[in-house]
């Protein structure tokens, strides 16, 4: 069983956004984590970078495999978790917690399309 | 194996030096300007011959190699490597050559190149054959650049993607990717083959062609293959043919029949030259007669390929000659089917049905979970087979399967050793259902145990000036 | 026909496989192969031979091929190579191990891998160093594509006029089918030409820049102020490399470069007719995740020894797939090990006395050539080590110099004539070379 956070919008990719005015923090579920199994890198993007809904931005790394990170809105890049670059177990540690990009979202209508906790729940069958 | 734990910095004593040049008897040349000059230490080891000698021997007992014992690697066709190879790729009358000399000053080193070529031809039913590529990648990389070059030279430029199985190996759509090449994914069917339905959508006059391997990786032969050079010939693709697996063709049925265009092949698998650890390989790549002309404008490397690893491939041919081909095919079939039936009631078959020279199991039927005790995975099979003294076959390959584990005698093993292995994966079969654990704890008799990779990976030590 | 001595299966053993299998006869194991496609009758293949004639074969092959003193380099380089080498290297658990995946019986080849890229890092200065690569050119073109992937944005690669033939040819059909534009940096006075460098850089596009550090005339470039006018374009600096000669000309890191790459051939490999050589690339740490190859690091086990694995394989073809750094997956394993055992016996000193050697020996020809009065020294103010360039005032040198039993006066695009000299050769073959031009 996998925690869900309420108050967040979810992905059906498993990224999770939290919504601080018209920057959408994203981050990754306890679900996507429990996934990947020990991570090992983050490539994140760098501010400034462009990103758009339903496109990759950047990657998750394990001994492994390799998994992308879909971008659940568009809009640039105004922040990155740099803590992730020495520490990427602390997405497994605290997937809520360990946020990876911060994003000025240019349309933030698109949150309309990501799920709340009870749907994604739902979605990963849990 | 013993486990001996020095790097050769270790053994470094100031002052030691372990080389034996001439006397300088010429007169000083100028130094070079000091801004030209190196300026750090150069701390390489300083180490006499016989600390050298010892370190290497030491660190060789660490390893296993085909002349050690059975390496069942699906796709990798580790056959013996015959030492006769090896005394001709030393003859100083070839190694003493250099790349640039002309051909008229190197007649028989071009002799081995033409021989090569027909050869090889008469092997794969290819017209003519480039053996620049160093490589399997690499000559599928060279494969793509000449169909890319085919579409080019015929002044059609919409050819810009490239359909490849989703069973295909990860070299397919990383070589299609480094070609300018988009990849676009075909699925296989149930039973493991090109799904030809979901092929037909798919072609267009956008497609350069197909990059496929038959027997697939799978190890089953491509019984649609037909019907699918026909369809992709009708739009105006090429088929490009991935030799990793020509193994159990040899002798029996030739790529170039069943309408490939271009192929490579791999020296360091069909044709026994040693896999040296990782390389150094051979990829010809073979075209078709109305592909020969776009080979000169691919230079993939810095002079003729890899000269040495060539002569050793000849060498083998030679020693099959028309008369012992066929029974390389054969013999490597018979036993792969072999295996596959012995074990098949302790291992979950995906796929019935006679197969080509390797085939994938999916997993134990019985892998032992109970309570909190998770069940035997490949991983834990593979590694517990080391301490019975065989290498693993490949793991989690083909991605179709979760729990893949692909095997390939090849048809230099004795009944013997296949027996003696089929024995050994019974018995771990059995250790799993029982106990798990003592898989999930292998190796236990091996020099060392199973690294944390996740450490290595998150804080990588990657040279020997980073733990000083 | 001669017999096969590798297929252990007798009549025997056949009959028992098939029963156990359920078939009669081994055609019945290709029933999935349409008909059609069996092959029928022999193949157009000789007669297979017994092995003392393929000894006898070869040995008529090899002695078809001239046998002369080598005075050329170019790429190849004709360097001694101690017996220890290929004893240490024929060791069947080197030689017939398959890449080191399953680590737990793979610590030979993973340890010396570990070895080999401690001691390219040393040489060069950089990072970080893969376990090897094709051989010099692909890793140069390696290094194009790493330039474009770490660039972002920038779509031209600079090499300059200055590197050899076969490296600017690889790159470029690389460059073509990777969609990447190449810009050529022109030479002046014999060497890469800062200015005509800013002049390309100013164009705003340009990802990286590859230049040599001892150029196809054998002269040693001086790249002062190469790095700082590349990194203030944020493209990144690569440093195309003889890593002999690195033990005593500037090293690409004092140069400020980001990536080095070249060819471990002179490094005690032999020049067999082009191949197998080696190609290496190190990086600064900071680009270490966008490096293509295999990486060995190290670890400890379960019982805390010190461990060696493949490590950051999420970079790599087997895991991105399309997205992967590159599609290398063997490389060239065993001349790694032959270049860490050289570099191993050679050690510091060593390394300095074949270089002292060579350019002794070189600037001896050199100055011996001029006297004859049949040469015009093309660069007669650069500095250069065992290889150097000269025009030859008549015509047929190289031909002459053949008859006499020597490979040299290699004829150059330019229309100079090229010549190398290694610790390999002696004075006594030199006067005689030097001599036989004389006779002409």
């Amino acid at each position: 069983m996998s925690k869900i956070m309420e108050g967040l919008k979810y992905s059906e990719s498993h990224e999770w956004v939290k919504v601080e005015g018209d920057v959408a923090v994203v981050g990754v579920s306890d679900f996507a984590q429990k996934e990947m199994g020990d991570i090992t890198y983050v490539d994140m993007p760098e501010v400034d970078d462009e990103v758009t809904a339903g496109e990759e931005f950047g990657a998750l790394e394990s001994v492994k495999a390799s998994s992308e990170l879909i971008a659940p809105v568009s809009g640039t890049v105004v922040e990155v978790n740099s803590e992730l670059e020495d520490t990427p177990e602390k997405v497994n540690e605290d997937a809520y917690g360990a946020w990876i990009i911060k994003v000025k979202m240019s349309d933030p209508a698109e949150l309309d399309a990501l799920m709340d906790a009870a749907a994604y729940k739902a979605a990963i069958g849990e | 194996m013993k486990y001996y734990d020095k790097l050769v910095f270790e053994l470094s004593q100031e002052g030691r030096t372990g080389f034996s040049l001439p006397v300088n008897k010429y007169p000083a040349a100028p130094e070079l300007p000091a801004a030209l000059r190196r300026e750090s230490a150069l701390n390489l080891p300083q180490v006499s011959e016989p600390d050298v000698v010892r370190h290497y021997t030491n660190l060789s007992q660490m390893n296993f190699g085909v002349d050690t014992g059975f390496y069942p690697l699906g796709s990798c066709t580790m056959k013996y490597n015959p030492k006769i190879n090896e005394e001709i790729a030393a003859m100083p009358g070839f190694g003493g050559l250099h790349p640039l000399m002309e051909d008229s000053l190197v007649p028989g080193a071009r002799k081995v190149y033409e021989e090569m070529n027909k050869a090889l031809a008469a092997i794969t039913g290819m017209h003519a054959f480039t053996f620049d590529p160093c490589a399997g990648a690499h000559g599928e990389l060279t494969g793509l650049m000449i169909m890319r070059q085919y579409h080019l030279n015929r002044g059609d430029l919409a050819r810009t993607k490239v359909i490849v199985p989703d069973s295909a190996h990860g070299t397919n759509p990383a070589s299609a990717a480094v070609a300018g090449l988009e990849v676009v994914e075909v699925k296989s069917l149930e039973n493991g083959r090109i799904d030809v339905e979901a092929l037909k959508p798919l072609l267009g006059p956008d497609i350069a062609g197909i990059m496929m391997t038959n027997p697939n990786t799978l190890g089953l032969f491509e019984t649609q293959i037909e019907e699918i050079a026909a369809l992709v010939h009708g739009v105006g693709g090429l088929l490009y043919y991935d030799g990793a697996n020509m193994n159990p063709l040899m002798g029996v049925v030739r790529p170039g029949d069943m309408g490939f265009d271009i192929m490579h092949l791999n020296l360091h698998k069909t044709f026994s030259t040693p896999h040296g650890g990782g390389g150094p390989g051979s990829g010809p790549v073979g075209v078709a007669k109305h592909l020969e002309g776009c080979i000169p404008a691919i230079k993939v490397s810095g002079f003729h390929g890899n000269f040495g690893v060539i002569l050793r491939a000849y060498a083998y041919i030679l020693s099959l000659g028309k008369d012992h081909l066929q029974k390389v095919g054969q013999f490597s079939v018979l036993g792969a089917n072999y295996i596959k039936e012995c074990l098949k009631d302790k291992y979950k078959l995906p796929i019935e049905g006679v197969c080509k020279h390797e085939f994938v199991f999916d997993g134990l039927i019985n892998d032992g979970a109970h309570d909190d005790v998770p069940g035997a995975t490949t991983l834990d099979v593979a590694k517990r087979l080391l301490d019975y003294g065989f290498h693993a076959p490949t793991i989690y390959f083909p991605l179709l399967f979760h729990q893949a584990l692909m095997i390939e005698p090849t048809e230099t093993e004795s009944k013997e050793t296949l027996d003696a292995f089929i024995e050994v994966m019974r018995k771990i079969a059995d250790e799993a259902a029982q106990d798990p654990m003592i898989l999930h704890d292998a190796p236990h008799n091996t020099p060392i145990s199973r690294p944390d990779e996740t450490t290595a990976a998150r804080n990588p030590i990657l040279k020997f000036q980073d733990t000083l | 026909m001669a017999q096969l001595s590798y297929l252990p299966q007798t009549e025997a053993d056949v009959q028992a496989m098939l029963a156990r299998i359920g078939v009669n006869k081994l055609e019945d194991l290709y029933s999935d192969v349409p008909a059609q496609f069996l092959h029928k009758g022999a193949y157009a293949l000789p007669d297979a031979l017994s092995e003392q004639e393929i000894r006898d074969y070869f040995a008529s092959l090899e002695a078809m091929n001239a046998r002369l003193k080598v005075f050329v380099g170019q790429g190849a380089y004709d360097h001694y190579t101690p017996s220890v080498i290929p004893y240490l290297c024929s060791r069947s658990e080197f030689l017939t191990a398959y890449t080191p995946y399953q680590c737990e019986i793979s610590q030979g080849t993973l340890r010396y891998i570990f070895e080999y890229q401690s001691m390219m890092c040393e040489l060069t200065g950089l990072d970080v160093s893969n376990a090897s690569m094709y051989d010099g050119p692909t890793a140069a073109a390696e290094a194009m594509k790493m330039a474009i992937a770490c660039a972002r944005k920038k779509t031209r690669v600079l090499l300059s006029a200055t590197l050899l033939p076969n490296v600017i040819a690889v790159v470029k059909t690389y460059a073509k089918f990777h969609g990447v534009e190449i810009g050529m940096i022109e030479a002046d006075g014999g060497q890469t030409s800062l200015s005509a460098l800013q002049a390309e850089l100013a164009k705003d596009d340009v990802a990286g820049v590859i230049v040599p550090s001892v150029n196809r005339y054998g002269i040693v470039e001086d790249h002062s102020g190469f790095a700082d006018a590349i990194h203030a374009e944020k493209g990144i600096l690569v440093e195309y490399c003889d890593p002999s000669a690195l033990a005593v000309v500037k090293t690409p890191a004092e140069w400020g470069a980001d990536v080095a790459v070249g060819d471990g051939q002179p490094l005690g490999l032999p020049l067999c007719y082009g191949g197998p050589y080696v190609g290496f690339m190190t990086v600064k740490k900071e680009h270490m995740r966008k490096m293509p190859g295999r990486i060995v690091g190290q670890t400890t086990d379960k019982e805390g020894r010190r461990v060696f694995v493949l490590t950051l394989q999420a970079r790599e073809q087997h895991i991105k797939r399309e997205k992967a750094t590159s599609n290398i997956c063997s490389n060239e394993s065993l001349m790694a090990l032959w270049v860490t055992v050289y570099l191993s016996l050679m050690g510091p000193e060593g390394m300095k006395q074949v270089n002292k050697l060579s350019a002794d020996g070189a600037h001896y020809l050199k100055a011996e050539l001029l006297k004859t009065g049949q040469f015009e020294d093309v660069f007669p103010d650069k500095p250069f080590l065992k290889e150097f360039v000269l025009k030859y005032k008549g015509t047929g040198l190289k031909e002459r110099l053949e008859k006499a039993g020597f490979f040299a006066a290699l004829d150059t695009e330019e229309g100079y004539v090229s010549f190398c000299v290694t610790e390999k050769r002696t004075k006594e073959e030199i006067d005689r070379l030097v001599a036989a031009v004389k006779e002409g």
